[in-house]
């Protein structure tokens, strides 16, 4: 649209959104939104402590539940990232390591940071807290079942947690739990080890399944009057379509899981070939190990957008926020979102260009997994052509998001290298592929968790967190976190593999003697930096600036509850109206620069607003 | 500090870094340069992107901080704007994919007239095969293994008899001829993975996989194990040594057939039973 539209010229076009569906008439009302056609919602108050804390309804208790429960993996995860770390850079420091330890150190490691720290953070964390608010509901529409999918997750964490105190320790097989040597003698925590992961995940896919139901159905079904799906903020869009993803991917990694307990227990042979260990053969004959890592990956690669679509909306909506200006491109960001979540069906092989499977897939595999470059690539032009005229806060929130696009383009390229199948071959298994994922879905996501925590601590606590603090946790982790993963793509050129307790004396690996033990040091750095982060918090908790109501002059309905903190039930007595999406800022005519999804069409009529 | 400056010292240090990193690739010894330069392609094209956007980016933070009164641009969309981006960004990918096709294809397409070599991994350690005079390598089943078969090759398979076994963890080839990696495991994952040579491939129990390249440069390579395999996966080393004709067929003919391994086995077993009877 041309910036010439007259007032009634641009009205016209709106209100033709609010058709009246039995007549197909043009309502005159600009302010007309369709009534709503359900009552509300009754909701179930808390009548003790237990209640209002413990086994709590409200999803945004139950947020800040699983926030903190993935927040206490992920500091488990760090620490068992700096024994590691310890192992590479100082071996001589790290005597009482043996190569058990190690392998299972990496493992738990790789598990908790994907699965329990980011998945559950960004979906039953932020997706809690958040998509009630957001498209003003007043709770998830099923409370109950959502209390259950929380403390389903903790009871999760809680056995994954227990495998590292029975005997022979917690599993040691990478994350990916490639069978054969998952299950058998020679792979660290074969015995009890793997069968506690295996339940705990099997118990984080029962409890994130109804979680996931309630976040997909509140989002469908409980939007406010006026919040057409077009009109929904970024954030909301990228954990639907996660969530989405979710229910999809998840169920391939249950079965494996049962199949896979099944051959250590039952010693059927879903995944097992006939083997030879110690001279013996084992009871096992005509499985197919590929077949587990197909279901792996099937689960494995949307689970990586899984994690990544929420933070693709959540930065899109801080960046917004913060450049003061509409995010660029809206429909274009829908539309990538979900096609990049229907694409990552579509690629989970070019995990497995050097597997051993069929290699002809190659060639599909290649070409389906460039093809989501081209969506993802969209979203990022449209990150920083919002950037682009804006009128930027450089502010903490700010750092976090810059601090994103610069770690995920970088993560993002590297992505191309590894997916363009012939180019994976001298790379993959090495320390390159640690460096592009680690970059792409380890410290990307991360920015902008930390960028989200900053931004809604003020809506959650009611109080503002020091900004001194922030820029230093910042600028602490985007530099150590760029020198750790940066010059470690340079190892994995060398031919340095992955997964190596020890190195030797290999000469082309003595000379990345020195680099890693530069990277570790930054790792320990990194690691403690994020201690700032708590003690900020806690500072701000005691002693911190009262946060005025929408801090952040923001238009989305989370800053537009009765009172800050929300209570229970959101917004008062009555639901919030919406008459437009959540990106007016800097509209022409307008007396702030910003309106409010819930300021009707009269209120601003002066404005030149061009989508509503 | 103004934080546009630190981001772009970042970009600054990311490229000088790629310029001047002591640490690259090891020198190629076999045919497959295409991955080397694909490689070098899309570091020109993605860093190209890379620096573009981050300093587009920067650029942004310098140009349009916030100040007190001023209105950002409101322009929702843009069409003609995602048009251009959206297909630059189709013809870029597509670039970069068709070489990586041409040489995938390449890759799963071995030549006629390599030789096939038939490595065997388990926990942990290689060991190798060749075909005999036949040129055909016999049939194998891992029940059969034992310590006269360790190969587990099929004794009545008449193309097993002359099979060449190496009773080494280091294989050595022939310099300029292409080799057919047949890849075996007898228990769990491996990968038999030289970086000079640049490709790789998993072994894995229960099925035999492939892949070739050409060695070009006669010398020691250190073999690595390039898929975890449990605790010993680190240590799981072997070697191969590229040698000229001449030296690879003098050290062939040094190596002993399946039918001498299994007579020499039979003898050791009969000069036991007599040893046992005396």
């Amino acid at each position: 649209m041309s910036d010439e539209y007259d007032n009634n010229k641009s009205y016209q076009a709106q209100s033709s959104e609010v058709m009246d569906g039995s007549t197909g008439s043009v309502s005159p009302d600009i302010d007309y939104v369709r009534p709503s056609e359900v009552g509300e919602q009754e909701l179930y108050h808390p009548h003790s402590f237990i209640e209002k804390w413990v086994f709590c309804q409200d999803a945004k208790v139950i947020g800040v539940q699983y926030f903190l429960t993935a927040v206490f993996t992920g500091v488990v995860g760090l620490i068992l990232s700096w024994l590691m770390r310890l192992q590479l850079g100082f071996p001589e420091l790290a005597g009482f390591m043996t190569a058990e330890h190690y392998y299972q150190f990496v493992t738990m490691h790789g598990m908790i940071m994907v699965v329990y720290f980011l998945t559950a953070l960004f979906l039953g964390g932020f997706g809690n807290y958040l998509i009630p608010l957001m498209v003003g509901a007043r709770d998830m529409v099923f409370p109950y079942v959502n209390m259950l999918s929380f403390w389903m997750f903790f009871v999760a964490v809680a056995v994954l947690m227990a495998s590292f105190f029975v005997p022979g320790g917690p599993t040691g097989a990478g994350w990916t739990l490639y069978p054969p040597q998952t299950i058998l003698e020679g792979t660290p925590g074969a015995g009890m080890g793997i069968l506690l992961m295996l339940i705990s995940l099997s118990l984080f896919v029962i409890g994130f399944t109804m979680g996931g139901l309630n976040y997909m159905i509140t989002i469908l079904q409980a939007r406010t009057r006026g919040m057409t799906l077009m009109r929904m903020p970024l954030t909301v869009w990228g954990i639907f379509t996660a969530t989405v993803l979710a229910m999809l991917a998840f169920p391939a990694l249950l079965v494996s899981a049962i199949m896979m307990t099944l051959d250590k227990v039952l010693q059927t042979s879903f995944f097992m070939p006939t083997i030879l260990k110690a001279g013996e053969v084992l009871e096992y004959g005509g499985g197919s190990p590929i077949l587990f890592q197909h279901l792996f990956w099937f689960f494995g690669h949307p689970e990586v957008y899984i994690v990544a679509l929420p933070a693709f909306g959540i930065v899109s909506d801080l960046i917004s926020v913060h450049a003061r200006k509409n995010i660029f491109g809206y429909r274009m960001m829908v539309w990538a979102i979900v096609g990049i979540g229907a694409l990552s069906f579509f690629v989970w092989a070019h995990h497995m260009y050097v597997s051993g499977m069929n290699p002809w897939f190659g060639f599909f595999f290649a070409t389906t997994t460039l093809i989501i470059a081209v969506p993802t690539a969209m979203k990022v032009y449209n990150w920083i052509l919002t950037l682009w005229r804006g009128n930027i806060r450089i502010n903490v929130v700010m750092l976090w998001c810059l601090g994103f696009i610069v770690t995920f383009v970088n993560g993002g390229i590297t992505g191309i290298f590894l997916g363009n199948v012939s180019v994976d071959v001298p790379l993959s298994d090495t320390y390159f592929v640690i460096a592009h994922f680690h970059m792409v879905m380890g410290i990307a996501p991360l920015m902008v968790i930390m960028g989200a925590v900053y931004h809604w601590f003020p809506l959650v606590a009611g109080k503002m967190l020091d900004e001194g603090l922030g820029k230093w946790h910042f600028w602490i982790t985007f530099l150590g976190a760029y020198s750790i993963y940066f010059p470690m793509h340079y190892l994995g050129f060398i031919g340095v593999p992955r997964r190596y307790f020890e190195m030797y004396d290999s000469p082309y690996m003595t000379s990345a003697v020195g680099m890693n033990e530069f990277i570790s040091i930054a790792a320990f750095i990194v690691g403690a930096a994020q201690f700032i982060l708590i003690f900020n918090i806690i500072k701000t908790l005691k002693t911190g600036k009262k946060a005025e109501q929408n801090p952040w002059k923001a238009n989305s309905l989370e800053w537009y509850t009765s009172t800050v903190p929300p209570e229970h039930g959101n917004f008062g007595d009555r639901l919030p109206v919406v008459h437009r999406w959540p990106y007016d800022f800097s509209v022409p005519g307008a007396k702030e620069d910003y309106i409010p999804q819930t300021t009707a069409p009269s209120e601003v009529i002066h404005t030149k607003v061009e989508k509503t | 500090m103004h934080a546009g400056i630190i981001f772009l010292l970042v970009i600054i240090g990311s490229i000088l870094f790629h310029i001047f990193t002591p640490w690259y690739w090891t020198d190629i010894a076999s045919n497959w340069k295409g991955m080397d330069d694909t490689i070098t392609l899309t570091f020109w094209v993605g860093g190209g992107v890379f620096v573009a956007v981050c300093l587009f980016m920067i650029y942004c933070v310098f140009r349009y901080q916030h100040k007190e009164g001023r209105r950002a641009e409101y322009k929702p969309e843009d069409k003609k704007l995602e048009k251009i981006l959206t297909w630059a960004t189709t013809l870029g990918v597509a670039a970069l994919l068709a070489p990586g096709l041409i040489i995938w294809n390449q890759y799963v397409n071995v030549p006629k007239n390599a030789i096939e070599v038939d490595v065997m991994a388990w926990q942990w350690g290689w060991q190798y095969r060749l075909p005999g005079k036949d040129g055909k390598l016999g049939t194998t089943q891992v029940r059969n293994i034992a310590d006269n078969n360790p190969f587990g090759i099929n004794p009545d398979d008449p193309f097993g008899k002359d099979d060449i076994m190496v009773e080494s963890d280091v294989i050595n080839l022939e310099n300029n001829r292409p080799v057919k990696i047949l890849l075996r495991s007898v228990d769990v994952l491996h990968n038999w993975y030289v970086p000079q040579f640049r490709a790789k491939m998993d072994a894995v129990p229960g099925t035999v996989t492939f892949y070739w390249f050409e060695p070009n440069k006669v010398g020691e390579y250190e073999v690595l194990c390039a898929e975890y395999c449990g605790v010993g996966h680190y240590a799981m080393r072997g070697g191969v040594e590229v040698q000229d004709k001449a030296d690879y067929e003098a050290w062939l003919g040094e190596q002993e057939t399946f039918e001498q391994l299994s007579a020499r086995y039979e003898k050791l077993n009969v000069d036991g039973n007599k040893l046992a009877k005396k």
